[in-house]
């Protein structure tokens, strides 16, 4: 038990130790590696909680596609971003940011030790109530079923954010494809990995969406994964982004949503409200629900990623 | 102390951490990550009130964790969206400054459209 503490508190260090580093390092770039180290060591804090669903996304999004985001941004903006640091504050405005968040991670801090004993808890009502979707995974069960209405307004916000981003496009490139292109170098070891790593990551990413009703996982860390497989490939060249006109491309961004939607209204005309699945059909339904919804989240995450289309649409 | 005490603090002084870049650290970018940061806290404690929720057979409290879920997902679509922002920014200005002194004397004539 002990040894466990304090393996708990030197992983508690080393996370505000890199976080410390991302903070003040002058490079963005170094902070931009920082953060993705700083969310791969997250990811284990997830573990340590025995929140492996959380741990994944964490490691997948979190830490992985945020990351990638990051550092592809840090090296767009390249040198010119250094000479804004010299606007840095000044001392005493630092001094007043320092204590204002002393202050605020204390308040944080007391919370966390003051909080209420025994401690209120959902668990017993989620447990109970599975046998009403047929998924063992109680956060799946949640997320789908419990809370869906959350789920499914996510998946809207990720919508207006692709709509953010590609509003940002320069009119003439508005329908066109996002993105440089990348060179492919059949020499080059990405390309390398770029044709052995998807098909093994496509089977894991439909695998982690399968084993989501019983067993950590689900839509959004398989999503995830299958985008992480498609940007790579996109990177090494292999293959183009399509044109953010392309029909295809649209359905998928809308068919998560749409059939949710769908299933929603159906439970108000069939069942008792709005998302209220009859309980004989819930979950063949929630497994067509994720599916189209893990289809939706890694088109929409790529697309985020990628960002406004950069180059005219026509092949 | 248990790992819940433990990892809550970190979660707090994380989200303190991601305050102060936040504010101090002129750079847009930087004040992105920093954002992250102070998310990355606040999931946390999220995570520790998931895992003090846990009861015999259970691990933690489903609820609070989907909620993280959901919330890492938005985290990661709204950075999406800054940094989109940031590199158009850029291209239109040429710099990443804030400062409302810096960029009235950048070429304006990147501004396309």
């Amino acid at each position: 038990m002990t040894s466990d503490i304090i393996l708990d508190c030197i992983l508690a260090a080393l996370v505000l130790a890199v976080g410390c580093w991302v903070i003040v390092v002058r490079d963005s770039f170094a902070a931009a590696v920082g953060f993705v180290a700083y969310g791969l060591l997250l990811t284990l804090v997830w573990v340590r909680l025995d929140a492996i669903d959380v741990a994944l996304m964490e490691g997948a999004i979190g830490s992985g596609l945020t990351g990638a985001l990051l550092l592809r941004a840090s090296s767009r903006l390249g040198a010119k971003e250094q000479s804004t640091a010299a606007e840095q504050p000044g001392v005493m405005l630092r001094t007043v940011a320092a204590l204002l968040s002393v202050i605020v991670a204390a308040m944080l801090a007391t919370a966390v030790l003051y909080l209420p004993d025994p401690a209120p808890t959902l668990a017993p009502e989620a447990a109970a109530n599975a046998s009403a979707t047929g998924m063992a995974n109680p956060v799946t069960n949640v997320l789908m079923a419990f809370r869906a209405m959350d789920t499914m307004l996510e998946k809207v916000v990720l919508l207006v954010a692709l709509a953010g981003v590609w509003s940002l496009a320069r009119d003439r490139y508005w329908g066109g494809r996002p993105g440089p292109r990348f060179r492919s170098d059949p020499k080059d070891p990405l390309a390398l990995l770029a044709q052995t790593l998807p098909p093994l990551g496509i089977v894991v990413g439909i695998y982690m969406l399968w084993e989501g009703a019983d067993a950590p996982g689900g839509a959004f860390q398989g999503g995830t994964i299958i985008a992480a497989m498609w940007l790579l490939a996109v990177i090494a060249g292999l293959t183009d982004t399509p044109p953010v006109s392309n029909r295809r491309v649209r359905l998928a961004l809308i068919a998560g949503p749409l059939l949710f939607l769908i299933v929603g209204f159906g439970g108000l005309w069939l069942g008792e409200a709005f998302l209220a699945y009859p309980v004989a059909y819930a979950k063949p339904l929630l497994l067509v629900i994720e599916f189209a919804m893990t289809l939706t989240v890694a088109v929409t995450l790529g697309l985020l990623i990628v960002g406004p289309p950069e180059r005219e649409g026509a092949p | 102390m248990t790992a819940a005490v433990v990892f809550g603090l970190c979660g707090a002084a994380a989200a303190g951490l991601g305050l102060y870049g936040a504010i101090a650290n002129p750079r847009p970018l930087r004040k992105i990550l920093a954002f992250n940061l102070l998310s990355s806290g606040v999931f946390l404690l999220f995570g520790v009130i998931a895992r003090r929720g846990a009861v015999s057979a259970f691990s933690g409290d489903p609820v609070p964790q989907a909620l993280v879920i959901t919330g890492i997902v938005v985290a990661a679509a709204g950075t999406a969206l800054a940094v989109a922002l940031l590199l158009r920014f850029f291209k239109a200005t040429g710099s990443t400054t804030l400062s409302a002194g810096a960029l009235a004397s950048a070429p304006a004539d990147s501004i396309d459209e």
